[in-house]
């Protein structure tokens, strides 16, 4: 028998999309049962509790959690998010309900045997209740109580040489797309470098000094899997700077219908035979492919390799070979000066181990961000409050036509002093031997 | 329940500690087949909603089968994927960014067995454990963030909404029929912790009542700074009041007009909650994307001003999402995206194809990038 009533829950069972009621339910009579006989370490009605307190707020149509104040490990600025249920009394298996964020493996690859340790130990002392996984990438573990985090923390670094991962304002846990893994249009290995970079930068992860969150995100290629360009301080978007390679025969193979138009990813519809013409050349934003005595042609010069024409054709066309990656800064959501999609600052850099230029350029921003930051402002604000051009000189970069969509609306340009041949300082007695009074 | 020690001594917390350790590395666990072909892979093909295959230059292939669920997960059913993947990928999965679960197997014989067992694991209440799908041009899992079931500010719950949501639109999760693919995310407020201002759908939680001054604890509970510091509008200044028993009180006073409802005061003030019944709800977004293809990234654009919380299934929340489904599916051509199809027709054709209202709730208001999304042009469709 349950513990609470859910009727308004109950109702979320049904239809054919996995119910995460039936899974809470699933959890709550394992637990009840304890086949295993596990000392759990937290209360063991926390899922009917959990479920109980989920009804109420579908009653309600209000949250019943309270903000969780600081709680933690000891030495690390996040990877815990304090949660207090708001009706202890009522759902006292929930009354401490904690996250801990665990560093996902880059390329969320895993083997069965690491997910049932993560398992056995969120059995004994949480919930058993996670998100695989939380929007930013890491394994959530959802709920559990104060006395266990450091006990958790323990095992996890030395029984699964497992580190958690960040929050508040610090690096959060970097994220990539699978990439070379399994994917023919990665312009650069992904997880390399997304392991690389979170291991480097462990000390910003675990211990906020920064004036807010700061992302990284790796995308293989301009598809953006990982979502890098809208949600990343710094996004690594793979790409290349040669020639698309073009096998004919595969694009007469194409036209003569005896492959797939992208993948196969149109097969739930009748859309008459493929039309290279009309499908591919025509929606090339450059225009800058043709048919030439059946064959199709290229300006490489003048693609902006949106990937368009590479996702029709997968096995007609494949990706450049002089790769790597173009790095965006400063995108985030739109609290609070409006959304900000990632402006590209290093239109292409080579991704190759040991990244020291790739490091330079995020180690200069970091310094100018920390240095100008205001508290709870983001890269890309400030980037729109001191003006792009104090980024570049901040990273270095030269400017280059890459950087804009056009050039500027107004000739309001702030020259500085040693801009302008003989500086600001100027004698008015000299001009005024030529110009009266 | 005796309390298990883990070999952590809290009276020398550093005694022994392991700490900046980081993830684990990804290679250890990647299936032999992927590792073998790891850059290696030449193309790709959606074989039937939810199976790919990927083609190395070594010859070898990877059949990769792709199901949904709920990013909420028990330990109960994680150890059912195990048990699915020891059965038939040799102890192997991975999971991707929009919360689905990817099971590969390196020949086309072990496909159908796997598939077959996937789709015939059901909850008891009689959904699916393992949809298969989510491929091509067709709806994929939905990005969400935690709602009612662990934080503090949402204005809407996140599973439930999404589990309503996808129930409606399952078809098109294991259907490619649409003219590209749709992505639907929610976030349950403002903050966006799913950032969710770039999907083809958006559904996001807001509040629409200013927060409510406990005045009497406001200032035993809260640091006043703090909470006049967390606002981003600036719209919370200290005040005093007296109660009616005639203690005088620090306090704040809340301009309500400027208040933009992000709950980020309630984040650092207990004393000032702004969760209503009737106050809170549901936004849509549409028309974002993330992709470079053909045209830029481009943000979701608000179409619906505000939908009640209706639970448990949101019925307001999921007709619209279907409208803008099927208006789409309609009218769009081969390729185009949800922002691509309005902008070619004119958003005020978005609106009459979606029978979706048209309220002054819509025009951006917020500041400078309010000016750009006027209308400065003759340009315009009757
Ligand atoms: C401090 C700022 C400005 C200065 C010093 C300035 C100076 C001048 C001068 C010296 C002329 C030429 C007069 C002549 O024919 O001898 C002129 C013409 C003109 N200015 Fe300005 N101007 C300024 C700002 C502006 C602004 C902001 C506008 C409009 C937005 C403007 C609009 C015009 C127009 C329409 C003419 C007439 C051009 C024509 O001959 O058709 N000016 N201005
Ligand atoms: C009908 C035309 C205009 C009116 C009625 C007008 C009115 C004003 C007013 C009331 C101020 C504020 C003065 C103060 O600080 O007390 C001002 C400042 C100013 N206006 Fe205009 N303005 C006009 C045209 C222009 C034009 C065409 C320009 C540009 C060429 C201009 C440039 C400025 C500048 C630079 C300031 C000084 C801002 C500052 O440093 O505080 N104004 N104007
Ligand atoms: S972003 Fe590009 S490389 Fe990465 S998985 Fe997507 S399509 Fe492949
Ligand atoms: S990648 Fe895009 S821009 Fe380049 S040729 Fe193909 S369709 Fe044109
Ligand atoms: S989007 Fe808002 S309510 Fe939802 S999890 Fe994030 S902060 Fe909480
Ligand atoms: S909800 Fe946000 S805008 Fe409104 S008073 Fe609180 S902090 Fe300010």
């Amino acid at each position: 028998m349950a513990k609470h009533e859910t009727p308004l829950l109950d109702q979320l069972e049904s239809g054919p999309w996995p119910s995460f009621v039936s899974d809470l339910k699933q959890e709550a009579e394992s637990r009840a049962k304890n086949e295993k006989g596990i000392e759990y370490q937290i209360p063991v009605d926390v899922c009917e509790d959990l479920l109980g307190v989920l009804e109420l707020s579908f009653k309600h149509g209000r949250t019943h959690w309270k903000h969780g104040g600081i709680v933690g490990v000891f030495g690390y600025g996040g990877g815990v998010i304090g949660r207090y249920c708001d009706q202890p009394q009522m759902f006292p298996g929930v009354a401490h309900f904690h996250t801990m964020r665990v560093n996902q493996p880059a390329g969320k690859f895993y083997t069965t045997e690491y997910l049932r340790n993560i398992c056995d130990l969120w059995d004994l002392r949480g919930s058993g209740i996670t998100n695989m996984h939380g929007s930013t990438g890491d394994i959530i573990l959802l709920g559990t109580t104060t006395p266990q985090l450091e006990e958790i923390f323990f095992e996890l670094t030395h029984t699964y040489n497992q580190d958690l991962g960040g929050s508040g304002s610090n690096l959060r846990t970097p994220s990539d797309c699978v990439g070379q893994a399994r994917c023919e249009w990665a312009c650069y290995d992904t997880q390399a470098i997304c392991h690389d970079l979170t291991v480097e930068y462990q000390d910003e992860l675990h211990r906020p000094a920064f004036p807010y969150k700061f992302k990284f995100k790796f995308d293989g290629c301009p598809n953006c899997c990982v979502a890098s360009i809208a949600r990343a301080d710094i996004s690594f978007v793979g790409t290349w700077r040669d020639d698309i390679k073009i096998d004919q025969e595969a694009v007469a193979a194409y036209v003569g219908g005896e492959l797939p138009s992208n993948g196969g990813s149109h097969a739930g519809r009748d859309w008459g035979p493929f039309d290279i013409q009309k499908e591919v050349i025509d929606l090339c934003p450059t225009e800058c492919m043709w048919l030439e005595d059946g064959k199709l042609m290229i300006d490489n010069r003048e693609c902006t390799r949106c990937m368009h024409c590479i996702n029709v054709m997968p096995r007609a066309l494949r990706i450049g070979d002089d790769r790597g990656c173009s790095m965006l800064v400063g995108a985030k959501a739109p609290i609070l000066d409006g959304a900000q999609m990632g402006s590209l600052l290093v239109p292409f850099i080579k991704v190759e181990e040991p990244y020291d230029e790739i490091k330079e350029v995020i180690e200069s921003i970091w310094d100018y961000w920390m240095e100008e930051g205001k508290n709870r402002e983001r890269l890309g604000e400030l980037m729109k409050r001191q003006g792009f051009q104090k980024l570049l000189e901040m990273t270095n970069i030269k400017a280059v036509p890459q950087h804009v969509q056009e050039p500027r609306h107004n000739p309001y340009i702030f020259w500085k002093e040693d801009e302008v041949e003989g500086g600001f300082q100027r004698d008015v007695n000299e001009f005024r031997k030529h110009h009266q009074r | 329940m005796a309390f298990i020690s883990s070999g952590y001594n809290p009276d020398k917390p550093m005694e022994n500690r392991i700490t900046d350790i980081g993830p684990r590395k990804f290679d250890e666990f990647y299936p032999p087949v992927i590792k073998k072909n790891k850059g290696k892979w030449l193309y790709h093909e959606i074989l039937e909603p939810g199976v790919l295959v990927h083609v190395s230059e070594t010859g070898d292939e990877v059949y990769t089968v792709r199901v949904g669920g709920a990013r909420l997960m028990s330990v109960s059913h994680i150890r059912e994927i195990c048990e699915i993947a020891d059965t038939h990928c040799d102890g192997h999965l991975r999971f991707t960014t929009r919360n689905n679960i990817e099971f590969m197997v390196d020949s086309r014989e072990k496909l159908e067995p796997l598939k077959q067992d996937l789709a015939s694991r059901k909850f008891n209440g009689g959904s699916f454990k393992f949809p298969i799908g989510g491929t091509g041009a067709g709806v994929t899992n939905i990005i969400h963030t935690q709602g009612w079931i662990h934080c503090h500010t949402p204005a809407t719950d996140a599973s439930g909404p999404v589990k309503a949501t996808m129930d409606v639109l399952f078809d098109d999760f294991q259907n490619m029929r649409l003219p590209a693919q749709l992505r639907v995310s929610l976030a349950c407020c403002l903050n966006m912790c799913g950032a969710v201002h770039c999907s083809d759908i958006a559904i996001l939680g807001y509040h629409r009542k200013p927060p409510m001054l406990d005045h009497e604890y406001l200032d035993k509970m809260c640091e006043i700074p703090l909470a006049i510091a967390a606002c981003p509008t600036a719209a919370i200044k200290p005040a005093k009041f007296e109660l009616p028993d005639g203690t005088k009180i620090n306090s704040v006073a809340v301009n309500e007009p400027r208040c933009m409802f992000c709950g980020n005061c309630y984040t650092m003030c207990p004393a000032m909650p702004l969760a209503d019944d009737v106050g809170d709800g549901i936004v849509i977004m549409a028309g974002g994307k993330v992709s470079n293809r053909i045209t830029a990234p481009k943000f979701s654009k608000v179409v619906v001003a505000f939908l009640p919380n209706n639970a448990p299934r949101w019925p307001e929340t999921t007709d619209c999402i279907k409208k803008i489904v099927e208006a789409y599916a309609e009218g769009a051509r081969k390729y185009e995206r949800v922002g691509e199809w309005a902008e070619r027709i004119g958003w005020e054709r978005f609106f009459e194809k979606c029978e979706l209202d048209f309220t002054h709730h819509l025009i951006d208001d917020f500041r400078d990038p309010a000016y750009y999304t006027w209308r400065q042009t003759t340009q315009f469709k009757f």
